[in-house]
């Protein structure tokens, strides 16, 4: 079904192994993402996120190396990560060449959340997929114009 | 919601010609249903039943000026959602551009030390 997906990639000069260890080790990961990263990469691995002073529980979900990795944050802490309670994010790695490859991000499962509560019950009554799909089209092409 | 519910919702809202209309709304601003009837391919008809549809969902408005409504899009409605959502999307730029700094510095260290150790051997052959 669709959903609100950010979507992004980037061209890594880098074989596809090193881009791997990038993301999926911790003392890497704590570099590019959370201050503090507990985390063994296996599938259904439960770990934790710190960002500065709050953080949060981490499940792995594919770890296919050097080709897909991902996993569901941002859920109710003790509940188990399912969709519509968290997000999922997947990195897709591909080689462009020996030194050469591309990352793509895809995080999933915002539609409901952050958002007011009057929008959510609205998005919720109405036709909501449709529209929170188009309005991530239009997310992502207002984020290429204004690189953040 | 059964599957097929599902199905049926999305093909309704997934529709490119409502697509269509709320890109020219977008695009035009303050705009009559006549003037965008003339400016896609389909029924006047058709084009009313979109902007229902549109309406319904909060992302567009009308309002009657004499004998003309007049449609719009909800700027603030669509603003918040798109920027709370390019604002994440900002975060993961930031987050793969700091992989590409770390990956391509440890490939290039992973090359200084593949060339040291190919010195180092050719010395010892």
């Amino acid at each position: 079904m669709p959903e609100l997906v950010i979507d992004r990639d980037v061209v890594i000069e880098a074989p596809a192994e090193v881009v791997w260890r990038t993301i999926t080790e911790p003392d890497q990961m704590s570099q590019w993402f959370a201050d503090r990263v507990e985390l063994v990469v296996e599938p259904g691995a439960h770990g934790y996120l710190q960002f500065g002073d709050q953080g949060g529980p981490v499940v792995v979900e594919t770890v296919d190396p050097p080709v897909r990795f991902s996993f569901r944050w941002n859920h109710p802490r003790g509940q188990e990560p399912v969709t519509g309670n968290s997000m999922l994010v997947e990195f897709t790695l591909t080689p462009l060449g020996e030194e050469r490859t591309r990352l793509r991000v895809v995080e999933s499962g915002h539609e409901l959340r952050d958002w007011p509560e009057a929008e959510k019950e609205r998005y919720a009554a109405e036709h909501r997929d449709g529209w929170v799909e188009y309005l991530a089209r239009l997310a992502n092409v207002l984020a290429e114009s204004h690189p953040g | 919601m059964t599957a097929q519910a599902d199905d049926e919702l999305w093909s309704a809202v997934a529709d490119p010609s409502r697509r269509r209309v709320l890109d020219l709304l977008i695009n035009n601003g303050e705009v009559s249903a006549s003037w965008l009837g003339r400016q896609v391919p389909f029924s006047r008809q058709a084009v009313s039943k979109h902007l229902v549809v549109l309406e319904e969902t909060g992302l567009i408005s009308r309002r009657k000026q004499g004998r003309e409504v007049l449609y719009q899009v909800e700027a603030d409605r669509l603003d918040q959602a798109t920027r709370a959502m390019a604002d994440l999307a900002a975060q993961w730029d930031r987050r793969l551009a700091a992989i590409k700094r770390l990956a391509e510095a440890a490939h290039a260290a992973d090359k200084r030390r593949k060339q040291h150790h190919d010195q180092s051997s050719d010395r010892n052959a």
